[in-house]
């Protein structure tokens, strides 16, 4: 018997066009066009202010210097960089695992939610330069004191955006999988997890920028090495050149995990490229 | 032999009652459509049925009381509910995983409908790379592979345009005649309730009752001759008479069901 299925999938054979390595390259540099030359202007407008205007390379440095400097403190800007990475990634691994934990728990016992958001909402008004001296004199100058603020400015972003995305699982996807026979615990690993994805690298996103200046907030406070005690002692040397060298560092820093970040989801996520690509045509 | 019975189905959200006392029944190898207007508690008839909501009344299969809900009904939802996150071989066999089935069993078992459903060489694609018509042949595919005793369609070709849904429609009756499914099938497209069933169940507007049960004696395949498609236009009148003079007290234009458009 013959099923009418070749009038249906007329324009459906074809699949996605590969997209033209070329095109893909310039029109990254076109992307990339506007922010180098704003960055530009920026550094250029900076080095004639500072060259020019009268003021003294101790107050504001120009930008030449500062990368001059950065050059040539390049060891001791490694050095202090690494523990200052050490603390962030181990930060954040640990508020990543307690906010997957507890938004888990939350999703499955809704009443948990309105016993602690009000606690996590509170802990996110603590003023972070208040409460860091007072984190590193109860844990001292290592690690653990930096694991614990980092894990303070990323754990709620994280929860919330976890909390949300199990929430925003599509209702019907939920019911059609407890009509086929499966449990609450199927369904958070069937649905409600995959779900949560967009969601969760949305807060990852936010919350690694967060990361890294917990961390220099936890180092300028009081450590042994990196970026955030480097800063201190340069701006006590009357060295802005330095701070502004190690700022450079962490923006650095940060721009490489974000870029990371995008990344994971790109491989975490190979439908969204998928769905992108079709968003342009009509829908049928 | 009857499978589904329900009697006397009542359901109310808080304030809103919405189903106010349904009977019906569904036999082995039957092709029962329910038609009705937007809103009038259609799909919450199938949340009952699944298990998602609790009830007042009877609902029995196969003579004995529906508790069990999970292992009776294969249900494809009101939107096709594909996984975006799963590659459409994978959300075929979505329902067989749940049952227990081993990954690779379940593949081997879905992979050669995958022809007979016109998705052949989509097997790897993602639902977002298909067209409306192919989604919701995936779902229905989904819903099938289950081998459930019983199918419970909400509106599967809704969402589709005209011309797609009046091919998916022929498909879907070739389909039938081949396999013999039990299913139930919500719609407010009466075209489609012609074409398709063997009775028609009309609802009213909310809170819904059965305002009147029409079997469809035409022989199939219904869209063959010239002399059934007659016929079946007949049939398709009086139907939207019943449903617009249940539905609507007033001048009828306003709220005419949404699935009407090509009639
Ligand atoms: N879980 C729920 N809680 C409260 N109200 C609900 C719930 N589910 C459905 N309703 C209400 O019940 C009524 C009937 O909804 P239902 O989805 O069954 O309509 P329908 O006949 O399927 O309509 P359509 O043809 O538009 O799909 C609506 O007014 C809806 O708002
Ligand atoms: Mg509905």
């Amino acid at each position: 018997m013959a099923v009418p299925s070749i009038p249906l999938s007329g324009g459906d054979t074809s699949g996605p066009s590969p997209r033209g390595g070329r095109s893909a390259v310039s029109s990254a540099i076109a992307r990339a066009a506007p922010a180098a030359v704003s960055v530009g202007l920026l550094f250029a407008a900076w080095e004639l202010y500072a060259r020019y205007g009268g003021v003294r390379p101790t107050v504001l440095p120009a930008p030449s210097r500062v990368f001059g400097q950065a050059w040539e403190n390049r060891e001791a800007l490694m050095d202090n960089a690494i523990p200052t990475i050490r603390a962030t990634l181990a930060g954040f691994a640990c508020s990543l695992s307690a906010a997957f934990l507890f938004s888990a728990l939350v999703d499955f016992w809704p009443s948990l939610r309105r016993a602690l958001f009000p606690l996590l909402i509170a802990s996110q008004t603590l003023p972070l330069v208040a409460i860091a001296p007072l984190v590193v004199l109860w844990f001292g100058f290592g690690l653990l004191p930096k694991i614990l603020l980092v894990a303070l400015v990323t754990f709620f972003p994280m929860t919330v955006a976890l909390v949300e995305g199990f929430g925003a699982t599509e209702k019907e996807i939920g019911q059609m999988l407890r009509a086929m026979g499966a449990g609450r615990w199927r369904v958070f690993w069937l649905a409600r997890l995959p779900s949560a994805l967009p969601y969760f690298f949305a807060g990852l996103r936010i919350s690694v920028t967060y990361a890294v200046v917990g961390a220099i907030f936890a180092e300028y406070a009081g450590a042994a090495k990196g970026l955030g005690i480097y800063m201190l002692n340069a701006k006590n040397n009357f060295r802005p050149d330095l701070v502004l060298a190690a700022v450079g560092v962490s923006a650095a820093l940060t721009l490489v995990l974000f870029g990371l970040t995008v990344l994971v989801q790109r491989l975490a996520m190979p439908w969204e490229r998928a769905a992108a690509e079709r968003g342009g045509e009509g829908r049928q | 032999m009857t499978r589904l019975e329900l009697r006397q189905v009542r359901k109310r959200f808080g304030p809103l009652e919405v189903l106010a006392g349904v009977s019906l029944n569904v036999a082995a190898g039957e092709f029962v459509s329910i038609l009705g207007p937007s809103g009038a508690g259609k799909s919450t008839l199938f949340q009952l049925l699944t298990g998602a909501e609790k009830a007042e009344g009877e609902m029995l299969f196969d003579g004995a009381p529906l508790d069990d809900h999970g292992s009776r009904f294969a249900f494809m939802p009101q939107r096709d509910a594909l996984m975006p996150w799963r590659r459409i071989l994978d959300n075929a066999t979505l329902g067989l995983e749940v049952q227990g089935v081993p990954r690779r069993a379940a593949r081997e078992r879905v992979a050669p409908l995958f022809a007979e459903f016109g998705l052949a060489g989509f097997e790897r694609a993602w639902p977002a790379e298909l067209s409306g018509g192919m989604r919701q042949r995936a779902a229905l595919l989904r819903t099938v592979v289950q081998e459930r005793d019983m199918l419970l369609l909400d509106e599967p070709f809704g969402a589709l345009d005209a011309l797609t849904r009046a091919a998916m429609q022929r498909w879907l009756e070739a389909m039938w005649r081949r396999h013999h499914w039990t299913a139930l099938l919500i719609t407010h497209d009466v075209r489609e309730a012609v074409l398709l069933s063997d009775r028609i169940y009309v609802f009213s507007a909310r809170p819904a009752r059965i305002v009147s049960e029409i079997k469809v004696p035409l022989p199939r395949p219904r869209t063959a001759d010239a002399s059934v498609a007659r016929e079946a236009a007949v049939l398709e009148a009086g139907i939207l008479d019943t449903l617009l003079g249940a539905t609507d007290p007033q001048p009828s234009a306003q709220r005419r069901p949404k699935g009407d458009d090509h009639d």
